[in-house]
């Protein structure tokens, strides 16, 4: 397999670097992948910009950065004006529907996957779950990982007493882009 | 003997460097940190603050990084294994006590995770500026080890070797990181406490009154140790002493401790030749590196090869001492070296010394504040072979 090159795109607070985080995790703890994770380190505090990076690779990582993007998962409109350009002809474009419109900075070869997600974690429970159903919708457009490493790494991620929350925003997540992938 | 289970968390892990060499630390036994965060090396001694309190250990945080450089050294003499974590402006404020490590020879570990400087620079991005200043930065001749690991893993593991390494030879030991390596996450993997050897300090068995603290014989350069408090009447300090401690303001003094300390090293630097050579046999050239830029390096290699050139790879682990040897046996094989880092040309200059104009040396040099593209090492590699 190549390497499959990752961007997480949003606002500080929504758990960008989480999700990024759980993404990395999925494939080098649970699927024995190798996964470098590079999350945009500046003096950013909530409200402000936020990305990661993440390769995901059957060989050895050596260059660490994202060069040629496959994956971009955004949450805020900022990310999306900035990152969107940045994807590769065949890419996938997922993004929060109500946060992020599309406009013309997203290159034509792309597939792009909306996801009511904001939405979804409300039902589920907890707006602050967004970034969770987020990866859910990555694992079920994607298919980088099986849903059980996505689980695992959410459980291994999240903090104790939400495990529930977290796995049901997880799933609703997953279940919605399969749906779209397959439908 | 083995590490204390109590501080080694096995497992499997998705650690940032920074947290990685933490855990690696505490694994070799590291009980004792004075720091004053900085970044990009903060990470290291906030998880040390939050984790040493379950391990039996003591963090402070200290008013500044003069203070933290000395505190650790008195833990030393009361027992501890210690380290101080820091970036290039606190280094460059630790300097005085780096020199009193090695005139003392207490075994400390610096954890350097380097940013952009000079000054204040490019706080928050990566450089490996700092190179020859660990080796040259305080005053008067000394010798230090230096270890550059490329990854989490090797912030882990290598950290362990820097512990062992600092007991063994009893000078101060450099965990030359940079700010990629210690803000990138990757797997680790951290073995059960059985599988981790650890240096013990060399502690004497010889009774108060028996014991001299800095008597060594021809074969062994490096003298035992005793703590604070465990009867003997000890006395060290940072001006030219003999064998008792006592100050000794002689040019014989002098001379005799100086070739000491400078040759326990010396004499040992075949011990401490780690290079990880990759197919340098019959290539026409070899690219050096050490750190992050060994993995930029290496996309880089992998091109050339593609393209039918012969290239080699040798990957500095240990920095400090040079592997002069190595490079001068190297230098009659291949046409060139070329030699990327993140500095404007430092560890470049050992490279030219040891191989003394028998082959090509191409610097890659670059000012910070990102890695390299791994192009302008092609192009570099490309130029090497003409």
């Amino acid at each position: 397999m190549a390497k499959t090159e990752i961007r997480v795109g949003g606002l500080g607070g929504q758990g960008v670097i989480l999700c990024a985080s759980i993404i990395g995790k999925a494939a080098s703890i649970h699927e024995g992948k190798n996964a470098t994770l590079i999350q945009a380190f500046g003096p950013e505090a909530r409200g402000s910009a936020c990305s990661a990076q993440v390769s995901v690779s059957e060989e050895t990582i050596g260059y660490p950065y994202v060069t040629n993007l496959d994956i971009l998962a955004v949450m805020s409109q900022d990310a999306f004006n900035q990152f969107a350009p940045t994807l590769k002809p065949g890419g996938l474009l997922l993004y929060e529907e109500e946060l992020v419109k599309l406009n013309d900075r997203l290159p034509k070869e792309v597939k792009a996957f909306a996801i009511p997600a904001t939405r979804f974690a409300e039902e589920v429970g907890r707006r602050l779950v967004l970034n969770i159903v987020m990866v859910g919708f990555f694992a079920g457009v994607t298919k980088l990982c099986s849903f059980e490493a996505f689980r695992k790494a959410t459980l291994d991620s999240v903090p104790k007493g939400t495990e529930d929350l977290n796995i049901k925003a997880l799933q609703k997540g997953y279940d919605f882009g399969l749906k779209l992938v397959s439908g | 003997m083995k590490a204390d289970p109590k501080g080694v968390l096995t497992g499997v892990h998705f650690l940032d460097g920074d947290h990685a060499a933490c855990e690696g630390a505490i694994a070799a036994g590291c009980r004792f940190v004075a720091g004053y965060p900085i970044t990009p090396s903060t990470e290291v001694v906030e998880r040390f603050a939050a984790r040493i309190p379950t391990v039996g250990g003591l963090f402070i945080q200290m008013e500044d990084e003069i203070a933290s450089s000395i505190a650790i050294q008195g833990a030393v003499w009361g027992g501890k294994k210690v380290m101080s974590v820091t970036s290039g402006p606190g280094l460059s404020l630790m300097m005085e006590h780096i020199g009193f490590a090695v005139w003392t020879e207490t075994p400390c570990v610096w954890v350097d995770v380097q940013r952009c400087g000079p000054s204040t620079g490019l706080p928050t991005q990566p450089a490996q500026q700092d190179m020859q200043q660990i080796k040259w930065g305080s005053h008067g001749d000394y010798e230090i080890i230096a270890i550059s690991p490329n990854s989490p893993q090797e912030c882990f593991d290598l950290m362990i070797k820097a512990f062992n390494l600092a007991e063994t030879y009893r000078c101060p030991v450099f965990f030359m990181m940079d700010e990629v390596v210690g803000h990138m996450t990757e797997r680790v993997e951290i073995p059960s406490a059985d599988k981790i050897e650890i240096t013990p300090r060399k502690y004497t068995k010889k009774k108060p009154g028996e014991f001299t603290l800095y008597a060594t014989t021809e074969d062994d350069l490096v003298p035992e140790m005793v703590k604070a408090g465990d009867g003997y009447k000890i006395h060290t300090t940072g001006l030219t002493h003999d064998e008792r401690g006592y100050p000794a303001m002689t040019i014989q003094a002098q001379e005799k401790m100086m070739s000491r300390l400078i040759n326990k090293i010396r004499q040992n630097a075949h011990k401490l030749v780690d290079v990880r050579m990759d197919s340098c046999e019959g290539a026409d050239v070899v690219v050096v590196s050490y750190g992050i830029t060994s993995r930029i390096a290496h996309a880089a290699i992998d091109e050339a090869r593609a393209n039918g050139l012969k290239v080699g790879h040798a990957r500095l682990v240990i920095c400090w001492p040079f592997p002069e040897k190595l490079f001068a046996e190297l230098a009659v094989k291949v046409k060139a070296f070329v030699f990327p880092e993140l500095n404007m040309g430092q560890m470049v200059r050992e490279l030219d010394r040891a191989v003394a104009g028998k082959a090509k040396v191409i610097s890659v040099p670059h000012a910070g504040g990102t890695v390299h593209e791994p192009k302008i090492i092609l192009d570099a590699i490309v130029e090497a072979t003409r």
